[in-house]
């Protein structure tokens, strides 16, 4: 009897401000849409990253069995220990060079194999075949002109690499995805939690004399308020599914079908990826329909 | 089953005091008229009972809770010991008789069965049998507010307030309504009556209770509307 009474209430709520209930589930689905796109590109900003991008500006790659022969590489064979040594004690006692990782060629068939995992060039490759590297984080990341042109010339070092130049560009167009992304979103949740907010206010004042007698004969202000809070949820649920549904099919059509096939030299984002945005939209979804439904319901069916 | 020691209540951002210093007690079982001119303090006293609102000074006790240390998640509790009938009788228009009197027992999450028995007794008792079908814009002025009594009692409150209730009233239906709130205080509900009636109270003889800005003037047993 009792949930019977709450549910009724509850769909009489829904149809009787359909055209606001609809605004709210557009507007749900709309922002948390942007808002999940927002978590995956950051999630794909990170995969990019990779494992260095955070903790180094330089990377000195060493002379390998695949180099082919130059000024400082003998063709097709490792750098020698002792040259090694001399490049790492002329990284070690410049001052702009804070810290210095050597990556040997066993960590770099494993970071390998984590980002070719699918690709058939995996096979074709062994552990030989990868090169060593120093990577070198600098003191002042601006500064990198003088360590590069002192190790560039050594022997055994086949280049030196500014992992930032080349990436730099694309993360900053994938920043301004995120920021754009998320301050639209931000504003449309704003709005949804706005409209939430003035639904409960209308259907508060519909519903006054029934409010006002429930409070006279000692309903529960959980009770008085159920109904408001299943419409405000209702209506959030839809636009989440709306919402993980589009963002699903944006993980299939452009990442998995296109960029994943046409760009291969990145690790792109997938499903895992998506699932977890979509948790994030959901949780960021519910919240914004239940936050505003108490503080409403609080100010409009106060005892 | 209502006390009221040294009350004092001041609405917010007012200078004078609605109540002041009222210290009264109305027993179990007791029905109590409340009068006095508008702007007396009448509303005030049923307010704080109801907590609708909380003494500035003073303890309010009512149905054996202090009202002034009630938290407000218990407040519907206290509600459900307390019916309320108004001028205005405050039926849902959408809803039928039977509907309007079962409202009170859904909300508070009565089974249906204890609706299905309760509702049509309790309208037998306020002398509605057979309407309960019927729209509130239906019946007449008494008995629409019959059907508020009917909603007032059905959830067997220990105390029923009673808002200028003939106030809408001709005298011969007020005569009805009163004889149904005897039969009510009888069975051993207590009753307080707020009213401008002075024919009822006179009729009623029943204990007096008289505000003047704010102050109990007068409190007599058996007593009548003015002085005599």
């Amino acid at each position: 009897m009792r949930y019977r009474h709450i549910l009724s209430e509850t769909w009489s709520g829904l149809r009787r401000n359909l055209t606001m209930t609809l605004a709210v589930i557009v507007t749900m689905w709309v922002s948390l849409t942007l808002f999940g796109a927002g978590l995956l590109a950051y999630q794909q900003v990170g995969l990019m990253k990779g494992r260095w991008y955070d903790k180094v500006e330089i990377s000195v790659f060493l002379c390998g069995t695949v180099s082919p022969a130059s000024e400082t590489c003998t063709g097709g064979q490792d750098a020698t220990d002792a040259q090694k040594q001399v490049i790492e004690q002329t990284l070690r006692s410049n001052p702009e060079v804070a810290q210095v990782y050597f990556e040997s060629k066993q960590e770099a068939f494993a970071e390998f194999q984590r980002a070719y995992a699918d690709s058939p060039l995996l096979d074709t490759l062994t552990t030989e075949d990868m090169q060593e590297s120093f990577r070198i984080k600098l003191v002042n990341p601006e500064e990198y002109e003088g360590v590069v042109g002192q190790v560039a010339g050594l022997p055994g070092v086949q280049a030196v690499q500014d992992l930032r130049e080349y990436l730099d560009p694309l993360f900053s167009w994938m920043n301004l995805i995120q920021v754009g992304t998320v301050t639209a979103s931000g504003l449309l949740l704003l709005a949804a939690a706005l409209q939430i907010g003035n639904t409960i206010r209308l259907t508060a004042f519909a519903r006054r004399r029934e409010i006002g007698i429930m409070r006279l004969v000692g309903a529960s202000n959980l009770y008085i308020m159920l109904p408001f809070l299943f419409e405000a949820v209702i209506s959030a649920a839809l636009g989440i599914l709306l919402a993980c549904g589009t963002l699903a099919a944006g993980v299939y059509f452009i990442i998995i079908q296109k960029a994943q096939v046409s760009l291969k030299a990145f690790e792109w984002i997938g499903w895992p990826h998506a699932g977890l945005a979509m948790v994030g939209v959901a949780v960021v979804g519910l919240a914004l329909a239940i936050i505003p439904t108490l503080i409403t319901t609080r100010k409009y069916l106060r005892v | 089953m209502i006390r009221f020691e040294q009350v004092s209540k001041t609405y917010d951002g007012q200078q004078r005091a609605a109540l002041r210093d009222v210290s009264l007690e109305v027993e179990k079982g007791e029905f109590a008229f409340l009068v006095g001119a508008s702007g007396s303090g009448k509303s005030t006293f049923l307010r704080l009972i109801l907590r609708e609102h909380r003494a500035t000074r003073g303890r309010v006790f009512v149905a054996g809770r202090e009202l002034n240390r009630l938290p407000s998640w218990r407040v519907p509790s206290l509600r459900r010991d307390i019916g309320t009938v108004f001028q205005d009788f405050r039926l849902l228009p959408g809803k039928t008789v039977h509907e309007n009197v079962a409202f009170a027992m859904q909300v508070i999450g009565r089974s249906r069965k204890d609706i299905n028995a309760k509702v049509p007794e309790t309208l037998e008792l306020v002398g509605l049998e057979g309407k309960g079908k019927r729209m509130p814009e239906e019946l007449s002025g008494g008995e629409q507010q019959r059907v508020a009594v009917a909603r007032a009692v059905v959830n067997g409150p220990k105390i029923l307030i009673a808002d200028e209730p003939t106030g809408n009233l001709d005298p011969a239906t007020s005569v009805g309504i009163m004889k149904l709130l005897d039969r009510i205080n009888r069975s051993g509900t207590t009753v307080l009556m707020a009213t401008h009636d002075s024919t009822i109270v006179d009729q009623m003889r029943k204990r007096v209770i008289e505000l003047d800005e704010g102050r109990v003037v007068r409190d007599q047993s058996k007593g009548v509307y003015g002085y005599q």
